[in-house]
């Protein structure tokens, strides 16, 4: 009895959180069209999200690309098809490292951030505020986040990829010795429209679910300073989770 | 300016707003005295439309703000003012960005002129020269008088402060409560303020109201209500420990729950 009732409360509350989270984002974006159009918070956004990435995001590519260099080195060597290297390289790069990997790193470094600068601009009444100034909050706050995530993600991605197949490049070509044009060649012809399409389509639902869910987290957290902390905590936890999921969701799709 | 009808709020089973009648007169100071929890910030949320209420109304100058469509809402929001209790500055925006905001959200100002409006503020509160340091870098005190620089950039008709003087020594205290005043006469706003501060409120108040977990147990002007001879009224002026207020909320018998067992 006691755990069918427990159970049951769980189950609602799930719902219930998934239902006002809904409409937070559908509201949210809905208001991003609504003018005035904030172009400079929205700029704001793309370069906390993106460009202060850049950095992080060039050294997990450039060394996934190098370790999948040395793996795909030694796995091809022993069917005597180094040459196709390249191949390997960036087909996993740009159908599923480049898009998760870059989400992920993304989620720790900013995901986490924004959950606490809404958080905390909730419990020092910053919400309330800018109501009282007739300046709605969603849309002044939340909309340039989500539509920050959309647009820097894909973007992130693209370098990613670069990046990646670059650091494969370096450790196949210039240190083990794999034949260069062999190496491009083989990237030129292996790679079609479909699995770029599918990873910048990936890298764009990535995009949107950590700013959904970080922008959410923060906007919903109790307010006191362990609500504010466990925002932050559950949105690296919860969006990685999303990430890893709707990954196979996709790809299942594409396939 | 504002008139309260049959106003009731529930958070649960507690009763935060208890069918409450009042209201704020134009152009005077009001203010909403009340012990911890006694439902004065719920009543706020209410007189602003920031909350709404579960049953009764909120006119303000003749508009009722319960199940008023937001852009109705936003349009009365900029004949009003507040002053928050822990000030609610933007943390991320200077102290000059911070005043200036409204001006910049809601007009189509020029620089130059919006400079000269926020140091003009800044005078009024005495706190011109700080125009580019951080929130972060300013006192509780100093918080407060930006807040309420930002609070009055837009001239409201109205000003609402949440505790403008809890946790300030007695001399910020002195200078926020002659501004409240100094700002109500010379630009003849309305105020309302919440406090639990007696002194201060009989150093500001044109009128008073006490409410007492969620019901207004007395109303009047600050004449009045000092010389009141209510019991419940007394005992809150003077701060006494006993009376007929009862310290402790709960209605099971204190002996009855120690000795349970
Ligand atoms: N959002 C809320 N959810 C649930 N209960 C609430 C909420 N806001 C207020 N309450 C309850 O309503 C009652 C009145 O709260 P309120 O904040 O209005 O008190 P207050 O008079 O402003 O107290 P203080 O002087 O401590 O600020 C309290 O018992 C509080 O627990
Ligand atoms: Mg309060």
């Amino acid at each position: 009895m006691e755990i069918a009732a427990s159970l049951g409360r769980y189950t609602l509350n799930c719902i219930q959180v998934f239902g006002r989270s809904g409409i937070f984002l559908c509201v949210s974006i809905f208001q991003a069209f609504v003018l005035p159009f904030r172009f400079f918070r929205l700029v704001k956004e793309i370069e906390f999200i993106g460009s202060k990435s850049f950095l992080i995001v060039f050294v997990t590519a450039l060394f996934t690309g190098m370790v999948l260099g040395i793996q795909g080195y030694y796995s091809l060597s022993q069917f005597g098809a180094e040459a196709a290297l390249g191949t390997m390289v960036a087909l996993s790069i740009i159908r599923e490292l480049g898009p998760v990997l870059c989400a992920l790193m993304v989620t720790g470094r900013a995901g986490s951030a924004i959950a606490a600068e809404i958080g905390i601009m909730k419990i020092t009444d910053q919400f309330p505020a800018l109501e009282m100034m007739a300046i709605d909050p969603l849309k002044y706050v939340i909309s340039p986040k989500i539509l920050a995530g959309i647009i820097s993600l894909p973007l992130l991605t693209a370098f990613f990829d670069l990046v990646g197949i670059a650091g494969g490049y370096l450790v196949g070509v210039k240190l083990l010795g794999v034949n260069e044009g062999a190496y491009i060649g083989r990237i030129v012809s292996a790679v079609t429209f479909t699995d770029i399409y599918g990873g910048i389509l990936k890298s764009f639902c990535f995009g949107g679910l950590i700013a959904w869910i970080s922008t959410f987290m923060g906007f919903s957290a109790e307010p006191t300073t362990e609500g504010v902390s466990r925002a932050t905590t559950n949105t690296v936890v919860v969006t990685s989770l999303s990430i890893l999921i709707v990954d196979y969701i996709l790809t299942s799709l594409l396939l | 300016m504002i008139r309260v009808e049959n106003l009731v709020k529930r958070y649960g089973n507690i009763v935060a707003s208890n069918n409450l009648n009042c209201h704020f007169e134009k152009g005077k100071v009001t203010v909403i005295l009340g012990g911890s929890g006694s439902g004065k910030s719920t009543l706020l949320r209410q007189l602003t439309g920031l909350e709404q209420a579960d049953s009764g109304a909120v006119y303000f100058d003749g508009v009722n703000l319960t199940g008023l469509s937001k852009k109705k809402l936003y349009v009365l929001r900029k004949k009003m003012g507040m002053l928050f209790q822990g000030s609610a500055l933007f943390n991320y925006l200077n102290i000059f960005e911070n005043i200036a905001f409204p001006l910049r959200e809601h007009t189509k100002i020029a620089d130059n002129i919006i400079k000269t409006i926020v140091t003009m503020k800044l005078e009024m509160v005495g706190l011109r020269g700080t125009e580019n340091l951080m929130p972060s870098q300013l006192s509780g005190g100093m918080m407060k008088r930006v807040g309420l620089a930002r609070a009055i950039v837009m001239d409201p008709k109205i000003i609402f402060y949440d505790e403008p003087t809890s946790g300030l020594d007695p001399i910020s205290t002195g200078v926020i409560d002659k501004l409240i005043r100094d700002l109500n006469k010379t630009l003849n706003i309305t105020t309302v303020v919440v406090s639990h501060d007696i002194e201060s409120c009989f150093r500001i108040a044109d009128n008073i109201i006490i409410l007492f977990y969620g019901d207004i147990i007395a109303s009047g002007t600050a004449q009045e209500i000092r010389n009141s001879k209510d019991p419940r009224v007394k005992q809150f002026i003077n701060g006494d420990p006993e009376g007929p207020i009862p310290f402790t909320r709960t209605s099971k018998n204190y002996l009855d729950e120690i000795l349970i067992d």
